[in-house]
């Protein structure tokens, strides 16, 4: 049977705590970055240029459809051979901001084709620039449809973060593990690590509803 | 070596590793479908204890990350007594985890029959149960579909960190590959074009031809 | 008056076949209705008009415990729908109780309600089979008769999707008559219904009151045709009934100020 030993927690704690930090600033990072790759590759599906706009979207596919700690690997082994030395933390984040900057191109996509069609067409018949009809008439009403789906990734991406252990990345998994082998004890780390995850992915969950809600106020578009 | 020897070279192991991903995927779809429309009904219960239960299992597998609920099921399960050989506890890991957010789906989708539906059936005196069975859950079938498409895509991407348990899967072959012969780019390449196969080309038509059944049987195709 | 000392069930040789009995419905501070008293008799064809707001639609919706009842009772057939005899007093009735009571009566909806997956054929079989045990041989028939009646017999293998929705209304009716409910109730039938369909389904009630022993009740917008067909009007208005009688009364003279006004303004729309 199994014996909880507190002890064991109160040692182990503040160590898991350093690698919270490590995860968190994984995820925000690579977020920011997903969130700014995200919006370039649904623009770049927008061009005019029909084989830019096939490529992007034929990229963005393969990207959604393939798992993300493959995409980990590939980036961290393939790209040493080609010359470019990459740290585990820089590979990390590169697989992980494209992966969702992916998923956040899909979501800004829906986000645009929803709002209605009437729209662009009243921004062309007053003669606005194309910066304002995207700044101040179009992106206002795409964000309510977008935010659920945006954060939805932000915990969806903190949720990942312990697929970097497998390359190395001293994240709250990573670390878990290595206290794992090193005390021959799995039960506290691993359960420590969930309970850690869920003390942080449900506020976060519950503050992302909360905050759709305040912005559709803000916009006045209450339902 | 050039990538078509590479392919001669390892196309059997990568075979076995995509027949043994498909397992997983099979087996994990399985156990997600009947999980999620357990909790789905359950989350629609006017029961505390029933839709609690299923509030606290949907929180948790949605909360934690999977690779953490993977390893606690392979590594912390064992201490309870409940020792599942590596390939159970892969594909079930993958099942429940998929299965919470599966719940969402299949609850959003009966809360999304219009609710005339519900006043005709009550109208014509149907029981409860014979609501459910008859007139709400085929309509939810339909409307449930389209994400479901998507959320058989995230297993099958799921089922690739069971790689990291050790079962012999297509990434798991993978990674062997590239740890003996550092010939990662065609390794984890062919792997991932496989996985996009899978996806693009087996799982998302299968959805599509799912909905035109279903829309058949409403008349609607 | 409380529930409790209302009779358990009606008795005599005239009783009526729907009683309102000082009945209140209220959502949260918004009484809609207020103490309603309406008897309707076996086979009596009424109708309801009225503003919207007034209450006209929720009638309908509490003789089809659709909506729950916050005072007073209704009695369907003699016996209390809304509440069961229990140590000699009423009580709020359960859903067995109710389940009973409710056989007697049937409903065609504004917006059809019909179920997209089935057939016409087998929507009007699906609740005589479920609910009556009917073998579906002879659901079948009852249905293929009733779908008849209505003019559809060569619709009765199509979707709801295929039909129109003169069509689908009809189905509608065909399949509330397939339990042969004592009490019809029809809210607002031809209200979701293009102008050139709306006949149709008028001719098929026109010919159940005319053929069939039911008692109807009919929340409706088509005056004239209220006018034609109904034994008895009633004008709600603010969640009671301001004015009540034969459509020739009603129409024709009026008595109460607010009646005139609302059929001024329906006159004046059309």
């Amino acid at each position: 049977m199994f014996h909880w030993r507190w002890d064991f927690v109160w040692q182990i704690l503040p160590d898991l705590l350093r690698a919270t930090e490590n995860t968190l600033i994984a995820s925000v990072l690579g977020y920011a970055i997903a969130l700014v790759l995200g919006l370039v590759l649904a623009l770049a599906q927008r061009t005019p240029w029909q084989a830019l706009t096939w490529a992007v979207r034929e990229a963005v596919e393969f990207i959604r459809s393939t798992p993300l700690v493959l995409q980990i690997f590939f980036v961290f082994y393939v790209f040493p051979q080609f010359g470019v030395r990459l740290s585990p933390w820089t590979s990390g984040m590169i697989a992980i901001g494209l992966h969702y900057a992916s998923y956040l191109s899909e979501v800004y996509r829906a986000g645009l084709d929803g709002v209605p069609r009437g729209q662009w067409e009243a921004c062309r018949a007053l003669n606005l620039s194309t910066g304002r009809t995207y700044f101040r008439i179009i992106i206002p009403q795409a964000l309510p449809i977008a935010l659920p789906g945006m954060g939805n990734y932000l915990v969806g991406i903190f949720k990942d973060t312990p697929m970097l252990s497998v390359i190395g990345v001293a994240e709250l998994m990573h670390t878990a593990n290595a206290i794992g082998s090193e005390y021959y004890r799995y039960l506290e780390p691993y359960t420590l690590v969930g309970l850690i995850f869920l003390a942080i992915s449900l506020p976060t969950a519950a503050g992302m509803r909360w905050l759709e809600a305040a912005v559709r106020r803000a916009l006045g578009m209450t339902k | 070596m050039s990538y078509w020897e590479f392919l001669q070279t390892f196309g059997q192991r990568f075979l076995e590793g995509t027949l043994v991903t498909a397992e997983q995927f099979v087996l994990a779809s399985m156990l997600a479908i009947f999980a999620a429309l357990i909790a789905g009904l359950a989350r629609l219960s006017r029961n505390p204890v029933i839709n609690g239960t299923a509030v606290v299992y949907i929180e948790i597998f949605r909360g934690t990350s999977l690779l953490v609920q993977l390893f606690w099921v392979f590594y912390v399960l064992p201490l309870f007594g409940i020792t599942l050989p590596k390939f159970v506890a892969g594909f079930v890991s993958v099942g429940l985890n998929v299965g919470a957010y599966g719940a969402e789906i299949v609850r959003g989708a009966i809360q999304s029959v219009p609710k005339g539906q519900y006043e005709a059936a009550i109208a014509l005196n149907m029981t409860p149960a014979q609501r459910m069975r008859r007139i709400v859950l085929p309509q939810a079938l339909m409307i449930m579909l389209p994400p479901w498409g998507n959320l058989l895509i995230e297993l099958l991407k799921g089922t690739a960190l069971v790689a990291l348990i050790s079962v012999a899967d297509l990434m798991f072959q993978a990674k062997q590959i590239n740890a003996a012969n550092y010939l990662s780019a065609q390794a984890f390449g062919t792997a991932l074009i496989i996985y996009y196969l899978l996806a693009r080309f087996l799982i998302t038509p299968a959805m599509r031809w799912a909905e035109r059944v279903v829309a058949r049987k409403m008349g609607l195709a | 008056m409380s529930v409790e000392s209302y009779p358990l069930e009606l008795t005599g040789s005239d009783i009526p076949m729907v009683r309102f009995a000082g009945v209140t419905k209220r959502y949260g501070p918004l009484t809609v209705l207020d103490s309603l008293d309406l008897d309707i008799a076996a086979n009596e064809m009424v109708s309801i008009i009225g503003p919207s707001g007034s209450g006209k639609t929720t009638v309908l919706r509490m003789l089809m415990t659709l909506e729950t009842i916050n005072d007073g009772v209704i009695y369907v057939d003699g016996q209390p729908l809304t509440h069961m005899p229990r140590n000699g007093k009423l009580v709020p009735a359960d859903e067995s109780h109710m389940r009973k009571q409710r056989m007697n009566v049937g409903m065609v909806f504004q917006h059809f309600n019909l179920f997209p997956h089935m057939t016409a054929l087998e929507n009007c079989m699906e609740a005589p089979v479920q609910v009556l045990g009917l073998p579906k041989a002879e659901a079948r028939e009852r249905s293929v008769e009733l779908l008849k009646l209505v003019g559809l017999e060569d619709k009765m293998n199509q979707h709801p999707a295929r039909l129109s929705g003169g069509q689908q209304q009809r189905v509608a009716i065909a399949r509330a008559l397939a339990m042969r409910p004592k009490v019809m109730l029809l809210d607002e039938v031809t209200s979701a219904l293009d102008p050139e369909v709306i006949g149709e389904v008028l001719n098929v009630i026109r010919y159940l009151n005319k053929e069939y022993k039911l008692t109807m009740l009919m929340v409706t917008h088509q005056m004239g045709f209220a006018k034609e067909i109904s034994d008895r009007v009633c004008f709600f208005f603010a969640g009671n009934i301001a004015e009540q009688g034969s459509p020739d009364q009603l129409f024709g003279d009026p008595q109460n100020e607010r009646t005139k006004q609302f059929l001024r303004a329906v006159l004046d729309a059309n």
